[in-house]
């Protein structure tokens, strides 16, 4: 019993220590934020993109980079906090929940970071996210796709991406879109849709939205995982006479998908992917050119440079700097990071609770982000509001954007040639 | 229309059971010659296929081509599995048994995932790719290619059991090993073999599937749920019984997935699993337990 009280009483003193700690560091020069992400692991070059992007956000935000339409690029550091300089500390998670989690403690309790971004894993950034919610540090989130993340009630947690769900509400706007454009609406979709988690949550979202929106459902297809072959859910496809078909699928069953298609000869109009395997480097690489045609939705592609400015110039001192371009993951880390700036900017303070606030009535613009999105703007269970996909389609062998039409760099091709006719 | 699908829905579970029959012949002749369950048995099939993407990889030949080699590599892999592991544990008790052989299969994952990566990788145009269509129904060049390899392969491991000295000296090890052992038969050296034959199968297996299925360090995982299920239908160690067993699960799985649904593909082959265990424990054509 005493034990019992001895050990709740250090657990209390901790608490209150990190929370006065953190709450007093006063913006002397530097302004310390917490990043935590993959370093090591099977996810390890992820996670270097991802830093090397964060690092890349802190060195325009802290020097004066001029021509830049980004919040904050052209003063040198934060010039409401006497122009102090953000400092990154890392932290690896190693892909690990409860590393996460550890990680998340020590840069609050001992390094005093004002703020956590992190940690591209769902649930990693879950339990990570939960530590900073207890000791009341500002979380901000750039990567993590789970619905659930936002619908935990959290006070101190913060998403710029949209998630899963969201991105099922973009095949419909994007349905709708082209019902509009080109005169073409699918009367008879089937979904085809793998049997783990994500699968079955797309799988409900799909179905519930199909019915709301008037589409016609002909064909509900939820495959085990593991399938040694798909001939019988590409028969049952066929039988349906479905015109479009929605797809999630991992790599591997999405290679063995298209290639029993094409083995059984089935060609529907269109076949809208929900990213995954169809997006892995590693699709069109194996199948070549019948991996063409098909319509897939992803976050960020490198066409929009053609579209966008200040997507160009970003990712030119990127590649400059890293010898790649941008992807997905490491545009939404560094969009992540200049949210959070903005934020402790605005809050002239490195207080927690001025963080949150400012965070929460963060309000940027589109044209200030080298995202496809309408801007960053939280609701009240801090996820980003103004956030969405876009629908890339694969054209001569590469993922070029249709969607959302004034981002597009080619035009959309439905109906999908026929596989002999290509 | 739908009697054409329905055809075509039975042919495909015939062209994938003969795969499924193929991958449970190794596995049941180790059963049947050491009453040993071999859990790394789809790890073997995983290396078979890893053997053709490499050789088709770094020097451009054609797993049809590079077979040989790899059946032989596999064989020598099966060897050494039984000099190495199986040797200590033929007669410890089953628990043990068991554990060693699901400790190789998670060995063998990891050893492909450290050396390999966890990528999928694929055969890209192989000589067997392309697609048949024959008054109406479609079929994949390189699934008809495997069936036929695979039909060859269980035929020549049954002749070899049943039509040679060699095998027959298998066979009465598999019988009574004491008695095999007191007419001259070294039992051990039959064990050996019986590893070696059974990965070769395997590796045969393998090598037919890369022309047409992703490999990956995981992929054995895939199959060896099915392969077990072929085993007991058919008869713990009856080679021919798994041949019809692998053809009847082939069907039932695609044609079952076709008329009930897809999501229940797998449910209804462990329900025809559980079925045979109730009303006929020893399968199709298996030896009644003594």
């Amino acid at each position: 019993m005493l034990n019992k009280l001895r050990a709740v009483a250090l657990l209390a003193a901790v608490l209150i220590m990190g929370l006065t700690l953190s709450g007093n560091v006063l913006a002397e020069n530097e302004i310390k934020i917490g990043a935590i992400y993959p370093l090591t692991g099977a996810a390890a070059s992820t996670g270097l993109e991802m830093k090397n992007a964060l690092e890349l956000a802190v060195e325009i935000i802290n020097n004066e980079t001029k021509g830049l339409n980004l919040p904050l690029a052209a003063t040198a550091g934060l010039p409401n906090l006497k122009n102090a300089k953000i400092k990154l500390i890392f932290a690896d998670h190693q892909g690990n929940p409860q590393v996460g989690a550890t990680e998340a403690e020590r840069l609050i309790t001992q390094e005093k970071v004002v703020a956590i971004i992190g940690a591209y894993f769902s649930n990693v950034t879950a339990t990570a996210s939960q530590v900073a919610e207890r000791y009341g540090i500002p979380f901000m989130n750039p990567e993590s796709s789970s619905a659930t993340l936002t619908q935990r009630g959290f006070k101190w947690f913060f998403r710029t991406t949209p998630h899963d769900d969201l991105f099922v509400h973009n095949f419909f706007d994007f349905l709708k879109a082209v019902e509009q454009k080109k005169g073409v609406k699918p009367k008879r979709i089937a979904r085809m849709n793998e049997n783990t988690l994500w699968g079955t949550e797309t799988t409900k979202l799909e179905d519930k939205l199909a019915k709301e929106r008037g589409y016609n459902i002909v064909e509900k297809i939820t495959y085990p995982a593991k399938s040694t072959q798909l001939t019988s859910e590409v028969q049952r496809l066929k039988a349906s006479n479905a015109d479009l078909i929605m797809q999630s699928s991992y790599l591997g069953d999405a290679i063995l998908a298209m290639k029993t298609y094409k083995e059984q000869g089935f060609t529907p109009e269109a076949i809208l992917a929900n990213n995954a395997g169809f997006n892995d480097s590693e699709f069109l690489k194996t199948l070549g050119k019948d991996g063409n045609f098909i319509l897939s939705r992803e976050v960020w592609a490198l066409d929009l440079t053609s579209r966008n400015p200040l997507i160009k110039q970003v990712n030119d001192l990127y590649s400059q700097k890293y010898k790649v371009n941008f992807n997905g993951n490491s545009a939404r880390s560094f969009t992540g990071l200049f949210v959070l700036a903005d934020a402790i900017n605005r809050a002239k303070s490195t207080e927690p609770e001025a963080i949150r606030k400012a965070l929460s009535e963060t309000n940027v613009p589109g044209n200030q982000l080298i995202m496809p999105w309408g801007g960053v703007k939280f609701d009240a269970a801090g996820q980003n509001t103004l956030g969405s996909g876009i629908i890339v389609q694969v054209q001569d062998g590469k993922y070029v954007t249709v969607w959302p039409f004034e981002l597009a760099s080619k035009d959309i091709i439905w109906p999908m040639p026929g596989w002999d006719k290509r | 229309m739908s009697g054409e699908i329905l055809l075509q829905t039975i042919l495909s579970g015939v062209l994938i059971g003969l795969i499924y029959a193929l991958v449970a012949v190794g596995l049941t002749m180790i059963y049947g010659v050491m009453d040993i369950v071999n859990f790394a048995h789809g790890e073997f099939l995983m290396f078979g296929m890893y053997s053709s993407f490499w050789l088709f990889a770094l020097f451009g030949l054609d797993p049809l081509v590079t077979l040989p080699l790899t059946v032989l590599m596999l064989f020598a892999l099966g060897l050494a599995v039984y000099q190495v592991v199986i040797k200590r544990i033929t007669n410890a008790p089953m628990l043990s048994q068991i554990f060693a052989t699901f400790g190789l299969m998670i060995l063998f994952r990891g050893i492909a995932q450290f050396l390999w990566k966890p990528d999928f990788r694929t055969v890209e145009n192989s000589l067997s790719s392309g697609k048949v269509i024959f008054s109406g129904l479609h079929f994949g060049l390189p699934q008809i290619i495997a069936a036929l390899g695979a039909v060859l392969a269980t035929g020549a491991t049954w002749w070899f059991i049943n039509r040679t000295r060699l095998g027959a000296a298998l066979e009465a090890t598999a019988q009574d090993k004491e008695a095999a052992q007191l007419m001259g038969i070294p039992s051990q050296r039959m064990f050996a073999l019986a590893w070696g034959i059974g990965a070769a199968c395997a590796g045969v297996a393998g090598v037919l599937l890369s022309t047409f299925f992703p490999i990956f360090p995981e992929v054995g995982a895939n199959f060896i749920l099915i392969a077990f299920v072929v085993v007991a239908l058919g008869g713990f160690g009856s080679v021919s019984g798994a041949f019809w067993a692998g053809i009847i699960v082939g069907v039932v799985e695609v044609l079952g997935g076709f008329l009930l649904g897809p999501e229940y593909k797998l449910a209804i082959v462990l329900a025809l699993f559980l079925a045979v265990i109730l009303v006929r424990p020893q399968g199709l054509m298996g030896r009644a337990q003594t």
